[in-house]
């Protein structure tokens, strides 16, 4: 607005700005406090904001007790692999696309697209007899497998409008000036696809980390993400609340960090391009 | 562009990734439409014998199924409600400048990003519960009965929790597509004699309305195959009360091991999301055109 | 040197036929001006002769060496692009130096260019900006010092001027046509500004529907335009076309005239006409005139003219200067 605003204007709207702010923030907030407070803490009524004894001791009962390590680390393989895998496949997709296009570009495009409109439970149970049957329950590489090809297409789109965001004159003048594709590829084209890559990097490694079906059931004990992993605290065994919002602040904080560079690129990679 | 060594070249680059998601259609999903009609048990494997149409007929008749059904649309309904008002109100609110505007947008945003096992698993133990959950000890303060949100209401329950999920997902939509609205259009109708009020209705909405169409379309694709905030909390039930065709189907292939049943069940809901699917993907083509 | 020769050059996308067939010589050092309405073909033209495009059929020399299947590097050819192409994440230095690194020339000597050409252009206090930190003007600037550091054998300028307002426009048509003298290299300019081509060139082709329409020199085709198009295109305001008696009286099916070739009275003269929107520009004065024998003609007066809205006026046209064309258009000589 170029016109001046009120300040009294800007004040209401900030009460009302920041008390919808936290409300949606609070269960966060509360689990992120209540990773500090002991178990009867946790429990305690009435609840204490943050006049409590805090405490480390959680996040340490968490680490010794479950291998929350090797989980951690289970979600950091299938997130990055199968978006690195993604990518490898789908870079050269988007170029072609983005830079050869012909009348059919546009139907492929959308058939990908069409893809991931599939609902996971329409494919189930080949997917758990083939694993089952290749033994690839269970195992890193099964979920890899499965978390690249639902993100495919998202990826594929992605690099796709950020490709075409290069402006094919530049390339161009690149070919006159004597550059060969190769050199064409180094010197112009990547560091110009670099900031898109990036961020379809980010917003899928984000999506993978978060996917709440294939890791719940196609693996058990050994390849569990933390998706799969905090799943098992849903028996209550009871004064477990601290515990679990530790397990719970360590598994969401990462992706709440990253999360919040890639806003746009959420709205161009879930969007479709529906939306300007 | 056009030489035809490049033409060969970029069908060979996009042939590996054409070629993978044709292989996930193609393959998977004929395997599960054959499933569908053997009856076929995991408990009784080498007993499967062709059943025809048998286990769509069960399946379409089982109460189950109606109450899974019924529970899909009121759960896809009941979500899209509030992330549509909210976002619409979110939105506007954030497009308003006020002190720490660009703090309040992260705490906004936050929740979609908190993966759906820990968002359910939150709110249930820590908000929802009826002993020690914070919804009880409100309700305990105010002089009221805590309500053991789960077990009385839990359709509604997860209708909350995912919400909860969805709402910064359409207000960053929405905010987008506000923000993308020419302000010398707004300025015009101003000269025209608009008031604030007018000016949205006839102005803002307008605009907005690709816009929510767009979330309507996306939101309720993924909402059809919401699965990991039911598992986690009810299971389903009490009954079938928190069932959706999503995780009935899923309790048929692996806790009731019916193959056969369970693929029928998946081949309905790919028929219910394709007709999603259709209206969203020439929403999407008109926009490639430009 | 610089030498180019297109023999039966054809183009087609898919079944549309943008370029027919064509056959066009430039000799070295020539600046010629490929000149034409939207779509009539000329960059495409200019992408066929720097590379970008296949041709479809027919041959291209240049300086006598079938370059037909070579690629853009190799041809030899700098181009400056109407949106100026350059890198956005290489300083001006760097842009300037890319050709010269593709060419595997060795830092001092690709130093000493730079520095020549950025003397040459005004752009030594530049060097170290990017290009998103740069005007209109000094972007282009950088786009031509790209090209002249490659020192090739011809240069091609694809509207170079249309993203500049008017008066930038001006100064940097004096300043290639100056770059042109200088560096004495061919040049092959595409435009769709008439006023550009006929200070530029040395030589015009005007191209309609992927046809040459005619080559000459600016004032041939001023004076001798071969056929109804290029008369109507050439020359600023349009040339008013006349069909009908008046037209017949001279055996053609139409005549043209110059808006410029008129003689303005009020007292008597060939035509009657009543005076429409007169624009008086001081150093010209622009009438739009209807009249009942010729229809609705534009006149060009030098000076200022006292004739305003509904006053009447004659016209009389220079007799020497009065063109004749026939049913197809052609011109009659």
């Amino acid at each position: 607005m170029a016109r001046a605003v009120s300040t009294e204007r800007k004040l209401v709207f900030t009460v009302i700005g920041w008390s919808i702010g936290l409300l949606m923030f609070f269960p966060i907030l509360w689990t992120i406090l209540t990773s500090f407070k002991t178990e009867a803490e946790a429990i305690a009524s009435p609840p204490a904001l943050f006049a409590f004894d805090w405490t480390m001791e959680n996040y340490q009962a968490v680490q010794e007790r479950s291998n929350y390590f090797r989980h951690f680390m289970n979600s950091v393989i299938v997130a990055f692999g199968s978006t690195f895998l993604g990518i490898l496949i789908a870079v050269p997709a988007a170029w072609a696309m983005a830079f050869s296009p012909t009348r059919h570009t546009k139907n492929v495009l959308m058939w990908m697209l069409s893809t991931k409109m599939l609902p996971p439970v329409g494919v189930l149970v080949p997917i758990y007899l083939m694993f089952r049957d290749f033994s690839l329950l269970d195992t890193r590489t099964g979920l890899v497998i499965v978390l690249t090809l639902i993100n495919l297409p998202i990826i594929v789109w992605m690099l796709y409008t950020y490709f075409k965001e290069i402006p094919v004159d530049i390339l161009e003048a690149a070919r006159m000036d004597g550059a060969g594709l190769a050199k064409e590829i180094i010197y112009v084209l990547t560091p110009m696809a670099l900031p898109g890559v990036a961020s379809t990097l980010l917003l899928n490694i984000i999506l993978a980390w978060n996917e709440a079906f294939w890791t719940l059931n196609l693996t058990a004990a050994k390849a569990a993400p933390l998706t799969a992993f905090i799943a098992s605290y849903s028996s209550p065994e009871g004064l477990f609340y601290a515990k679990l919002s530790a397990a719970s602040t360590m598994a969401i904080a990462p992706i709440l960090i990253l999360g919040w560079f890639s806003q746009k690129q959420l709205v161009r990679g879930l969007t479709f391009g529906a939306v300007k | 562009m056009a030489s035809h060594h490049t033409q060969t070249a970029a069908r060979m680059m996009i042939a590996p990734a054409v070629l993978l998601l044709l292989g996930w259609m193609i393959v998977p999903l004929s395997m599960t439409l054959y499933f569908s009609f053997l009856r076929y048990n995991l408990l009784m494997p080498g007993m499967e014998e062709w059943a025809g149409f048998l286990n769509y007929r069960f399946f379409l008749t089982d109460p189950a199924f109606f109450a899974a059904l019924l529970n899909t649309l009121l759960l896809v309904g009941g979500v899209l409600l509030i992330t549509v008002i909210g976002g619409i109100g979110f939105a506007l609110l954030l497009d308003q400048p006020f002190f720490g505007q660009g703090i309040v947008r992260l705490l906004v945003i936050a929740p979609f990003f908190v993966m759906p096992t820990v968002s359910a698993l939150v709110w249930k133990n820590m908000f929802m519960n009826p002993v020690n959950g914070l919804f009880a000890w409100i309700a305990k303060a105010l002089g009221l009965a805590p309500l053991d949100w789960l077990a009385s209401v839990p359709l509604f329950s997860i209708i909350i929790i995912v919400a909860w999920q969805w709402l910064p997902f359409a207000t960053l939509i929405l905010l987008t597509a506000l923000q993308s609205l020419d302000e010398e259009q707004k300025e015009a109708s101003e000269m025209d004699g608009a008031g604030r009020t007018s000016r949205f209705i006839h102005i803002v909405l307008p605009h907005l309305s690709r816009a929510i169409t767009v979330v309507i379309l996306i939101q309720t694709i993924f909402l059809l195959s919401v699965f990991a905030e039911i598992l986690v909390t009810t299971n389903g039930g009490p009954g079938t009360a928190s069932t959706n065709i999503t995780y009935l189907v899923y309790a048929q292939a692996l806790l009731q091991f019916d193959v056969g049943g369970a693929s029928a069940g998946g081949i309905v809901a790919v028929i219910l999301a394709n007709i999603v699917a259709i209206f969203l993907m020439r929403l999407i083509g008109k926009n490639l055109e430009s | 040197m610089g030498q180019i020769a297109l023999r039966n050059v054809s183009k087609s996308f898919g079944e549309m036929a943008v370029i027919p067939g064509l056959d066009l010589e430039i000799n070295d050092g020539e600046f010629v001006v490929f000149v034409g309405p939207s779509g009539c073909g000329k960059s495409t033209l200019l992408r066929l002769i720097a590379g970008l495009e296949d041709v479809s059929g027919g041959t291209i020399l240049i300086d006598g060496t079938d370059a037909t299947g070579l690629p853009p590097a190799k041809r030899r050819l700098a181009m400056v692009f109407q949106s100026y192409a350059l890198y956005p994440h290489m300083s001006v230095r760097k842009n300037i130096a890319f050709p010269l690194k593709m060419a595997g020339m060795d830092k001092a000597a690709i130093d000493t260019k730079i520095a020549d050409a950025a003397r040459v252009l005004n752009l030594t206090d530049y060097l170290h900006r990017k290009p998103g930190q740069l005007s209109g003007g000094q972007r282009q600037r950088v786009a031509i010092g790209r090209a002249i550091v490659r020192e090739p054998e011809a240069f091609l300028f694809d509207e170079p001027l249309s993203n500049l307002d008017a008066a930038l426009r001006v100064n940097m048509r004096l300043e290639i046509s100056e770059l042109h003298h200088q560096l004495k290299t061919t040049m092959i300019y595409v435009t769709h500004d008439q006023v550009e081509a006929m200070t530029m060139a040395d030589k015009i082709v005007v191209l309609h529907d992927g046809r040459i329409e005619q080559v000459g020199s600016p004032l041939d085709l001023y004076r001798s335009p071969d056929n109804r198009f290029v008369a109507g295109f050439i020359g600023s305001p349009k040339m008013n076309f006349i069909e009908g008696p008046e037209a017949e009286s001279l055996n053609a099916f139409a005549i043209g005239v110059r808006p410029e070739h008129f003689g303005v009275s009020r007292d008597g003269g060939s035509w009657k006409g009543t005076v429409g929107v007169a624009e008086h520009l001081g150093s010209d004065t622009f009438l739009h005139v209807h009249s009942d024998s010729i229809g609705q003609v534009t006149v060009r007066a030098a000076g200022e003219i006292d004739l305003h809205y509904g006053e009447d006026v004659w016209l009389t046209p220079d007799p020497d200067k009065v063109h004749r064309f026939d049913r197809e258009g052609l011109a009659l000589r």
